[in-house]
């Protein structure tokens, strides 16, 4: 059996390894709960990222859509970035599912584990992961934004309850004219 | 700067995908930027005579604390135990039964165990346990108790700055522990060493002077006003003459401050200015707005007992200055807690007031018997119940709204209908979010209790992850492009919130849902809606 049918036959398994290894990246006590609780709403990260997780692998073994990629990875990078994780913490949990596959390969098709297509696999897995730190850096910078925004929002109802600010008029400068 | 740099090796000795696994009482607290609000601002912690106002910061070892702290935290500690029953049997009786433990928004959005309400009052209970029963003291941590040393200190200061008193735990104990009032005793005995943040202090220092957060003063206050009824007149072709400090009037409107000058509570105090416009020309009724008391908002709540008490006493004081009937408060989540909880037995009774009654329909206010104060959705839904408002809901036909209950007005006093009955008769496009999301289980915004700030945006987006979550849903399956709210924290944090996770959403405040749909008596045809954008079906024209 070729590694594309193998991958289609353990999916879910895989998934299942993949997405405990995700969530152990947490403290064991949030861990727990991020498995145990199966409502969305009540368990947002969770259900996150197992829905995250499911359409990147759908992914991998299928037709590697860029904005589908973008659209599995970004809810996972949004809130990672906003959690305890360095940048690396963050995004490295795209490159956990090369030892997930492997070791799930070695089990139950050990044949598969070398020649161009696991290389290809692997490569898959890469660009998913450089993916994932541009979209970690998107988020950052949009934090970084909101925070810049909030600092201006202030500054400028400050300044305009001060009557400080002259706001532009309808007359148009007339540019031959340097009094105006 | 070289020096500070990791060299490789330790940089990779970090790259680890599994966290140690240690127990929560030996794992230290690690102070992260973007979680925590800026320490306070001297001035103003002096302003109010609170203790240690000195400049510090959070990041640093000294935290420049009295020479005596520990012995200042037993006292208090001691004496809240003794003056508040409810604290010393919250102590007690928590049996760590964990039903509370994963209903944090805080612990859901950030992953932090320490965020389990559980958790965070154990912070407090293990050194309850050392200090003052027999068992702590003699089996120390195998009672789980420890003593106050300086780093348990700043893990106080962290997570009680991570919890914003939502009581959404208390709603899953089953012995009904209320976890907001250990958040409350723990920040009231920090605040005794000048453990306090500028984000609350400054507010309230502002608020003591002036009359409301900002520091508004009465004119300015007036001027600002005056610039929406100019917006106002733009909309509607009418030249509205708001009353200020009218001594004779029926009522005495107060809001937040933050109506007054953040987008987009800004249309939501166009929209009282035009209801009470409406309800001055229809029937009479005489509104007047207070340059004096002229917040809603009690930051105070934030702090002490003893400070929620100085603010509130402004209100009242003005409205038994200016002799109106009983009061009507805007749209704000905190200032509901506490006056439907505390006002009546620390300012209480307002017996100089009436029991309030709506002239215009005949209904009692039964529930507002003893603060004499009515929520603006409760007298907005009884006008409209009795069919005493016009209003053209299809002016709202661009929005697909869905409301965000705000913890204090839902859970805190019990207002869970009325704003969605105003809501569903301005609007024609309404949809509830998911049943554990919303009404007495409500998500916070994440920004509560005085973290609205800016430098914490990490700590806003993580803890109103679960409330975006919920919004995000609605918006996928209806199309929802507006979260409506009675709160005007809620206004000013949510924006960023929806920015983040959900951008297509924008949100509003439901008295301006009102106002876009109310025929004022003599307005000229609209074009725009309060925030000038044009009308659904004169988009063209614009």
């Amino acid at each position: 059996m070729n590694l594309e049918k193998t991958l289609a036959q353990h999916k879910a398994a895989i998934l299942q390894a993949w997405f405990d290894q995700v969530v152990e990246t947490y403290p064991s006590d949030t861990a727990k709960m991020l498995k145990r609780r199966k409502d969305p709403f009540a368990n947002p990260v969770g259900s996150t990222t197992r829905k995250g997780l499911e359409g990147l692998l759908e992914e991998l073994t299928g037709r590697m859509e860029p904005q589908n990629i973008i659209s599995h990875l970004d809810p996972i990078i949004r809130i990672r970035s906003v959690q305890s994780f360095s940048a690396s913490q963050a995004t490295g949990f795209v490159f956990l599912l090369k030892a997930v596959i492997r070791r799930r390969l070695q089990d139950k098709a050990p044949q598969c584990l070398h020649g161009e297509a696991m290389t290809a696999l692997e490569d898959r897995i890469d660009r998913m992961a450089l993916a994932a730190f541009d979209i970690f850096m998107q988020c950052r910078e949009k934090i970084y934004a909101l925070k810049a925004e909030d600092q201006r929002r202030q500054t400028a109802a400050a300044l305009r309850r001060a009557n400080l600010i002259t706001e532009v008029g309808d007359k148009v400068p007339d540019p031959k004219n340097n009094n105006t | 700067m070289s020096d500070e740099l990791i060299t490789a090796d330790e940089m990779l000795t970090q790259i680890d995908h599994k966290p140690p696994g240690k127990g929560w009482m030996d794992t230290p607290v690690n102070i992260r930027k973007g979680m925590y609000c800026y320490a306070s601002n001297p001035k103003s912690v002096e302003y109010l005579g609170l203790p240690n106002a000195r400049p510090w910061n959070p990041m640093e070892d000294d935290w420049k604390l009295p020479d005596n702290w520990q012995e200042i935290v037993h006292n208090a500690f001691k004496d809240r135990l003794e003056r508040f029953r409810s604290f010393k049997v919250f102590m007690d009786i928590c049996v760590r039964c964990g039903a509370c433990a994963d209903k944090c928004h805080f612990f859901l959005g950030t992953g932090d165990p320490k965020n389990m309400p559980v958790l965070r009052a154990e912070l407090l209970r293990s050194v309850y346990r050392n200090d003052f029963t027999k068992l702590g003291k003699i089996m120390g941590k195998l009672n789980g108790a420890r003593p106050l040393t300086i780093d348990v200190l700043k893990e106080w200061w962290y997570y009680l700055y991570q919890c914003t008193e939502c009581r959404r735990c208390s709603l899953f104990c089953p012995y009904g522990i209320d976890t907001a009032e250990i958040t409350i005793m723990g920040r009231e005995i920090m605040n005794l060493l000048g453990l306090n943040i500028d984000w609350i202090a400054t507010p309230i220092a502002n608020c003591y002077r002036t009359g409301n957060h900002l520091g508004i003063q009465p004119h300015a206050f007036k001027d600002m006003i005056d610039f929406f009824v100019e917006d106002i007149e733009e909309v509607t072709g009418l030249a509205l003459e708001p009353s200020f400090n009218q001594k004779d009037a029926d009522i005495l409107f107060i809001t937040p401050s933050g109506d007054v000058f953040a987008d987009p509570g800004t249309y939501s105090c166009m929209g009282y200015l035009m209801l009470f416009h409406y309800l001055k020309e229809k029937y009479g009724l005489k509104v007047t707005w207070s340059t004096y008391a002229s917040e809603g908002g009690n930051f105070g709540f934030f702090t002490s007992h003893e400070m929620m008490k100085r603010l509130n006493s402004k209100m009242y004081a003005e409205a038994r200055r200016l002799g109106v009937k009983w009061i009507l408060g805007g749209e704000c989540g905190h200032m509901w807690r506490v006056i439907h909880q505390y006002m009546d037995t620390m300012n209480g009774p307002a017996d100089f007031l009436e029991e309030p009654v709506n002239p215009i329909t005949g209904t009692k206010f039964e529930n507002a018997c003893n603060t004499k104060m009515v929520h603006i959705s409760e007298f907005t839904a009884d006008l409209i119940k009795h069919g005493k408002l016009d209003l053209d809901p299809s002016r709202n036909d661009h929005l697909s709204v869905t409301f965000h209950d705000s913890c204090n007005p839902s859970r805190g006093m019990g207002m869970l209908d009325e704003p969605r009955y105003v809501i569903q008769n301005v609007c024609k496009n309404f949809h509830d979010m998911p049943a554990n999301t919303i009404r007495e289980q409500t998500f916070c915004c994440g920004s509560g209790s005085g973290l609205n700030a800016g430098e914490n945006m990490e700590q806003r987006m993580a803890g109103g992850l679960p409330r975006a979550n919920a919004v995000k849903h609605v918006h996928e399956k209806y199309g929802v492009n507006m979260l409506s709210c009675v709160c005007a924290v809620d206004r000013a944090a949510l924006p960023a919130l929806m920015e983040y996770f959900v951008p297509e959403v924008e949100v509003c405040g439901v008295t301006e849902l009102v106002a876009n749909a109310l025929i004022l008596p003599g307005e000229k045809e609209r074009e725009t809606d309060l925030r000038m954008e044009p009308l659904p079906g004169r988009e063209e024209e614009s």
